[in-house]
């Protein structure tokens, strides 16, 4: 068995066990943590598939910027307690159902598809997955959806600021 | 792909899209629903890789790339909102949520 394959099986263990973590948790704290985790643990999977520079932003922009964000408001809401009613256990059986009946119907579509189309693949290039090669087809190919998600985030932050300092009294 | 099986992605991208839905359907809290809503958003994102892995074409990058873009800036305004909905109810638990006018 190759070295990539055992890096591969204990990613995915890690990745799996902290989502479930993350959704199981009692502490919501904990469950932000775990989310950080696994996060990481896909970055180890985009290593292993040649995409390091989307590896990297993926590390920066979810667990550092996106999980901060949401730790912080948790911190700020003092939610760090368990105080969430739980839910009856009819509810979680029939959630735990549908979520694995939805697995189940993914798994049958992705079978056929992967009967019926014989999937030869390429191999990849020299500088495939290269912080040059990214831009350059970011800034050539994409370049109008790359220009509106500038405009997007403008619109976020007007979103977010505006959302934030609004008082809440005025009804 | 010459070492580890396109399919594996397949199975463990699914299964974590499978782990969100079932957060979403069982958990109350917000925050929670959100750091769901990542986990499925990153399962799509494990796919998109390991296909553009597979054809040895970058275009998949391109879309991972927005699609964090996009992540990032829903969950700026999403916390921005829950915050205010906080200040206004004092909980985050949607089952206490469920008026469209007050």
């Amino acid at each position: 068995m190759e070295i990539q394959n055992i890096i591969f099986i204990i990613l995915s263990a890690l990745t799996l066990m902290c989502a479930l973590g993350v959704v199981f948790s009692k502490n919501p704290i904990h469950s932000g943590l775990l989310l950080v985790l696994t996060m990481f643990s896909i970055s180890g999977h985009y290593l292993l598939l040649h995409a390091q520079f989307v590896a990297i932003v993926n590390i920066i922009v979810y667990a550092g910027a996106v999980m901060v964000l949401l730790l912080f408001v948790l911190m700020l809401l003092n939610l760090n307690k368990d105080n969430e009613p739980q839910k009856s256990i009819m509810v979680k059986i029939i959630g735990t159902l549908s979520a694995g009946g939805i697995m189940i119907s993914l798994v049958a579509v992705s079978k056929i598809f992967l009967v019926q189309k014989s999937m030869q693949g390429r191999p990849i290039a020299e500088d495939f997955g290269y912080v040059k090669s990214l831009g350059a087809l970011l800034f050539t190919d994409y370049i109008l959806p790359f220009e509106l998600a500038s405009i997007l985030f403008l619109a976020a932050i007007v979103g977010a600021v505006f959302l934030g300092t609004r008082s809440v009294e005025n009804k | 792909m010459d070492l580890i099986g396109y399919e594996n992605y397949f199975w463990l991208s699914t299964a974590l899209f499978s782990i969100g839905i079932l957060g979403i359907l069982i958990r109350r809290n917000m925050i929670i629903l959100l750091m769901c809503i990542e986990i499925m958003l990153n399962a799509a994102n494990l796919m998109f890789i390991a296909f553009a892995y597979k054809w040895g074409n970058m275009d998949g990058h391109i879309f991972v790339f927005f699609s964090m873009l996009v992540a990032a800036a829903e969950a700026a305004v999403g916390l921005a909102l829950m915050v205010l909905i906080y200040r206004k109810f004092k909980t985050v638990d949607i089952s206490y949520l469920d008026k469209l006018k007050f």
